[in-house]
């Protein structure tokens, strides 16, 4: 069995945003990238398939300009066999990217496909969904556990209720949740055995797909600053101001 | 052209966020119409034909769809898409879903989760965890949205009395089948629609220390949160996390107990009318969107809290 795991390069999740005077986005420059983070889930479970002995290969593919590379190399480094990077200038729409990577299933012919459930810079939550869409595949999406029965996956998702089981047939998508496992840190040796592992370099364009944008972005700004609240010294204090002033209990 | 709002519903009731998304729709156009999909789901069907907003109802049943599979939801709105200008749905775990399987398939560019309605083709919707709003415009002759359902106030829910159309149901789609739902009950307010949140992060330290918080949650007769640090530690269920990946909440009053306000966590709470934060750590992040801080250890402090409140009792019911 072959998984093909798409990986986005997001700004890390860890760093304040800050948009840009213009309003055309945010700031990019000089700032910290890394793996989105529900697609390192993404990656981790496709290894651990791997070393169950219940897949053969696993592919990472990421959609971005040349410095994507990084994320590739990053997931080689935890254990993919072979990078893909499709060079695009610029951003992407949910649709484009979906598009992309349908084309890379038709070469690749994985029997499953994992990404993250929802990218942390443009919070669509709808590629996965797209690409089965596109690809006429079951679709799982918010996993938090996957078991691999025969031809099949059963698939436990996070849903607003609590969660939910549903049983697919492979070939499917399945869209990762935070906590669908534990995602492992790249030895050092690993990171160099990394550096040796191929990575095939696309360009978007000669996949012959449509990615113009179907959405104008007509401003980027930050969003209304709360006003400052106070520090109470106790919680009768904080109790007599949540019923005096605030008037909320 | 119309609008066609997607209603979420358990087949006995509509759900309670189908009455804000049916606001945001109608925001889109003025010939709303509501399509009902599932199995034996002919009292929402009547309850979504009340809506006063609501022109028409279509209601599809079959044996398949009665568990919400988006792969079989999917082709009975593109049937129907060519009559539409909009698709809307909530941008909850069912909308989230299935509109983006519905989006590609008409070969348009999904717009999520938005949080304004500017004019028919253009919405207010946040992005990188709510640190950004951006202001984008659908150039795809047919829209597909979804909408955060905490931004749109409920629709009147009564008064109306829209026809019901009963559409043949389509194929079933043989690769997924459901096979079962853990549904959390619970006679508290849902976390969603709450009026008071009581949410807990990795200060609490232990599953069984969350009972402090239910004890702060009961007396308040207020929802349960939970930070992501909390679900990933396994002190509670993920249907309580509340952030970027989880749900968003917009309650009068918000308690963040031993949450340290991480920007995905901040991202689900931080439109609360009031947030109140106890954390012993004071340069913790969540003070900082805290209209009161309570700088002390929650395990001296969460008692305290309920003494307090047991010396008021006047709680709000």
């Amino acid at each position: 069995m072959k998984i093909l795991v798409a990986v986005k390069r997001v700004i890390d999740y860890n760093v304040q945003i800050r948009v840009k005077e213009d309003k055309t986005g945010v700031v990019t420059d000089n700032v910290k990238m890394s793996t989105n983070p529900p697609d390192d889930n993404a990656i981790e479970e496709a290894v651990k398939i791997k070393e169950a002995g219940k897949a053969t290969e696993v592919i990472a593919v990421s959609v971005g300009e040349e410095k994507a590379q990084e994320t590739v190399r990053k997931a080689l480094a935890v254990g993919a066999d072979k990078g893909i990077l499709i060079k695009t200038d610029g951003v992407l729409e949910p649709l484009a990217v979906s598009k992309l990577l349908q084309k890379i299933v038709e070469k690749e012919k994985p029997d499953l496909v994992f990404m993250g459930k929802q990218a942390i810079d443009d919070d669509c939550n709808q590629t996965g969904q797209m690409l089965s869409a596109l690809l006429n595949w079951p679709q799982a999406t918010f996993a938090s556990k996957i078991e691999i029965k025969d031809k099949k996956l059963e698939v436990t998702r996070e849903i607003d209720e609590g969660l939910e089981t549903i049983e697919i047939g492979i070939p499917a998508i399945v869209t990762c949740d935070l906590r669908l496992n534990e995602p492992r840190y790249a030895s050092l040796p690993n990171i160099m055995k990394a550096k040796k592992k191929p990575i095939d370099q696309i360009n978007a364009s000669d996949l012959g797909v449509d990615t113009s944008p179907r959405i104008e972005h007509i401003k980027i700004e930050e969003p209304p600053k709360r006003k400052a609240g106070i520090k109470v010294s106790s919680v009768a204090e904080l109790v007599q101001k949540l019923k005096n002033e605030a008037k909320v209990i | 052209m119309s609008v066609l709002l997607i209603a979420e519903h358990n087949n006995q009731d509509l759900k309670p966020f189908t009455l804000n998304a049916v606001t945001a729709a109608a925001q889109m156009g003025e010939d709303l119409h509501a399509i009902i999909i599932g199995q034996n789901c002919g009292d929402s069907a009547k309850k979504l034909s009340e809506l006063p907003l609501v022109k028409k109802v279509i209601q599809v049943e079959a044996a398949h769809y009665e568990n919400f599979v988006a792969e079989n939801f999917a082709p009975v709105i593109i049937k129907l898409a060519e009559r539409y200008s909009h698709i809307v749905c909530s941008a909850n775990t069912f909308g989230k879903n299935l509109m983006p399987r519905i989006a590609a398939s008409l070969d348009t560019s999904q717009v999520s989760d938005i949080i304004k309605v500017i004019s028919p083709d253009t919405f207010l919707r946040p992005i990188y965890a709510g640190n950004a709003f951006a202001t984008v415009k659908s150039k795809d002759a047919k829209k597909c949205v979804t909408i955060r359902p905490t931004s749109f106030d409920p629709c009147e829910s009564s008064g109306g009395s829209a026809s019901i159309e009963k559409v043949e149901p389509g194929e079933e789609f043989n690769n997924t089948k459901f096979v079962k739902r853990e549904e959390i009950k619970s006679d508290r307010p849902e976390l969603g629609t709450a009026r008071v949140v009581v949410s807990g992060g990795r200060g609490m330290q232990s599953g069984d220390n969350f009972k402090l918080i239910t004890s702060l949650a009961d007396k308040l007769n207020a929802a349960i949160g939970a930070s992501r640090a909390a679900v990933d530690a396994g002190y509670i269920g993920n249907d309580h996390q509340v952030g970027q990946t989880g749900k968003v909440v917009v309650p009068d009053l918000y308690i963040a107990v031993g949450i340290s306000g991480a920007i995905q966590h901040l991202a689900g709470m931080k439109e609360s009318k009031v947030i109140v934060a106890i954390n012993k750590d004071g340069e913790a992040p969540i003070f900082s969107v805290a209209d009161y801080g309570l700088e002390a250890d929650l395990f001296e402090a969460v008692p305290q809290f309920l003494d307090e409140l047991n010396k008021l009792n006047t709680i709000q019911k």
